[in-house]
């Protein structure tokens, strides 16, 4: 800044106005003009999100095919990755720690891949959810759209993984003996339960992980505990056989261990509605209403803060 | 009033039909940067600020848009000059509402929009893919979409040596990418439109096309903004100009006026 000698005065405008005078707030007033970036209300910003929901389910898509685009074996990884995961799983719980606990092997194996694969459905969806604003400030800066568009896509992008393996169950489910049955339509209406609960989820952590980016490192720890506290290498029921019918009630009504439960009553022949615990139907829905809601107002009353570094 | 070659531009308007699309009040942006305060970036040090009580531990903030105040009217456009890092992007995004203003406000008539599409498009997918996500992203409705892909590709001329826009978007030279993003953001028309040096990519041959599509863009959207570092093509386009350094509104006036102070200043 070698040169100093510009007075540095601000020359305003020339042009001759009617509006001279008048503040900032009162010229905006007069013309319309609405404040830039504001948040919309409740029903408006749902009418706005409901106008992008193309976006939503593309970008999902785009999310989940560009992921293995690299590979050489493509998009096939969609199938072995969870394969893979239920055979490291079997492994360890099913060969060296015999966690089966009565459970016959046609039961126990067709039960832990069922529980692997519904919980890394929540799992998944709550780390892609941490990361959705805070891993795509490009975007937030870059283009206007309501925000809970990303939290929402992302958990559609593991809802359509999780879909390539339910093929991958359905084969292991049938290989152990079960075979399809009026019950696995229950699949449905279990899935768009934990969808809800999953999105509401991934809004909230979001919200959380937009302002506080640690969230992510975090994370892992805290769903590893909730992963191993929700039974789903060994039945509560019997792995706590002998506690106190509170402290089982307790651990069952634990919206992971409800949703895969409720996916193995489906499933599996020799897994009866002994297993569940009382109004698990009613627990499931509650769950997934007021996460969702409750996650999506949260997330709504922060719209217009997202994308500040 | 100054240009010569945009008939387009209603500048034919009286001074008492000014009327205003964009307002901005004493605006300040700050950006808070985790992890880049000064001093030992160490473990240790870490957790010794997050232990030790202070206002805001282990971020540092940058004031990157210092108190700017001023009207724009419809029909004119208005160029953003000054050096590197002096906020004109952080400016022309808090006019956008993507940045949250520390305090101060904008008051737009409208959705303002960005020129470009880059964040939104990933590189692991196809041309074609991509010219749809991009699309959806400006907010097109799929019919939208649908009804301009052709004319996107054409525009972008990536198709012209073989049929690239099925390849993954990383095949691409830097040129082709830089073009086809082009193609996709300049196909939506736009009430309140900003550019931030879009002007110039790809080769010669684009870029004539790319001047003429923004010349369009500028007729059909009411006021437009354009920050740029190539004093000719704001000549060119703007009939004024908000000069800032270090964040403070130094200059606003007629294009002339503001462009010859700002090259006494830079020394050119």
């Amino acid at each position: 800044m070698s040169e100093t000698t510009h007075d540095g005065g601000v020359a305003v405008s020339p042009r001759p106005s009617p509006d001279e005078g008048l503040t900032a707030p009162q010229l905006a007033a007069k013309y319309g003009l609405t404040v830039s970036g504001a948040r919309p209300g409740l029903v408006d910003y749902v009418r706005q999100l409901w106008g992008r929901r193309h976006f939503i389910l593309a970008f999902s898509q785009a999310k989940l095919t560009a992921q293995y685009s690299q590979a050489k074996l493509g998009q096939l990884w969609q199938v072995a990755t969870p394969l893979l995961n239920a055979a490291v799983y079997f492994f360890i719980f099913g060969v060296i720690l015999k966690a089966s606990r009565g459970m016959s092997r046609d039961v126990y194996i067709p039960f832990l891949v069922t529980g692997v694969f519904v919980f890394t459905f929540t799992q998944s969806s709550i780390m892609a959810g941490v990361r959705a604003i805070s891993g795509n400030l490009g975007l937030v800066r870059a283009l206007h759209f309501p925000r809970a568009s990303l939290p929402i896509s992302f958990a559609l992008q593991q809802l359509q993984q999780l879909l390539f393996s339910m093929t991958v169950l359905f084969v292991i489910v049938i290989g152990f003996g079960s075979y399809p049955s009026l019950s696995w339509l229950l699949i449905l209406p279990i899935l768009l339960l934990q969808f809800l609960f999953n999105t509401g989820l991934a809004l909230i952590v979001a919200r959380m992980g937009a302002k506080t980016p640690d969230l992510a490192q975090l994370m892992p720890f805290i769903l590893r505990t909730w992963m191993y506290t929700s039974g789903v290498m060994f039945s509560i029921s019997k792995m706590m056989e002998g506690r106190s019918e509170v402290f089982i009630r307790f651990l069952q009504v634990n919206p992971a261990a409800i949703y895969m439960d409720l996916m193995r009553f489906a499933l599996i022949d020799g897994y009866g509605s002994s297993n569940l615990p009382p109004h698990v139907w009613a627990i499931a829905t509650f769950w997934a209403v007021v996460l969702f809601a409750g996650g999506f107002v949260y997330f709504w009353q922060a719209e217009e803060r997202y994308g500040r570094g | 009033m100054a240009e010569p070659d945009t008939e387009q531009n209603p500048v034919d308007q009286t001074p008492e039909a000014l009327i205003p699309t964009v307002v901005a009040d004493e605006l300040h942006i700050v950006y808070r940067v985790h992890g880049a305060k000064t001093g030992k970036g160490s473990a240790t040090a870490a957790l010794s600020r997050i232990v030790k009580r202070g206002e805001e531990r282990g971020v540092r903030k940058v004031h990157a848009v210092r108190g700017v105040s001023f009207v724009a009217y419809r029909g004119e456009a208005v160029g953003l000059i000054g050096s590197n890092g002096s906020g004109k992007s952080t400016l022309l995004r808090a006019i956008a509402g993507l940045l949250p203003a520390e305090s101060g406000r904008v008051y737009t008539n409208g959705q303002p929009s960005l020129l470009g599409v880059n964040a939104a498009l990933m590189n692991d997918l196809t041309g074609e893919r991509n010219v749809i996500l991009g699309g959806l992203a400006m907010g097109m409705s799929r019919e939208q979409v649908r009804e301009r892909y052709q004319e996107i590709v054409d525009f972008s001329g990536i198709n012209e040596k073989g049929d690239f826009i099925t390849l993954p978007m990383r095949t691409y030279s830097s040129g082709m990418a830089a073009r086809l993003r082009f193609s996709i953001a300049a196909a939506k028309d736009h009430d309140v439109l900003m550019i931030d040096e879009a002007l110039a990519t790809g080769d010669r041959k684009f870029q004539v096309r790319s001047e003429q599509r923004i010349r369009e863009l500028r007729k059909s959207a009411g006021t437009v903004f354009l920050v740029s570092h190539n004093n000719k093509s704001i000549r060119d386009t703007c009939d004024r100009v908000l000069w800032l350094e270090r964040g403070e509104l130094r200059m606003d006036g007629p294009t002339e006026e503001v462009l010859k102070e700002y090259e006494k200043f830079t020394g050119k």
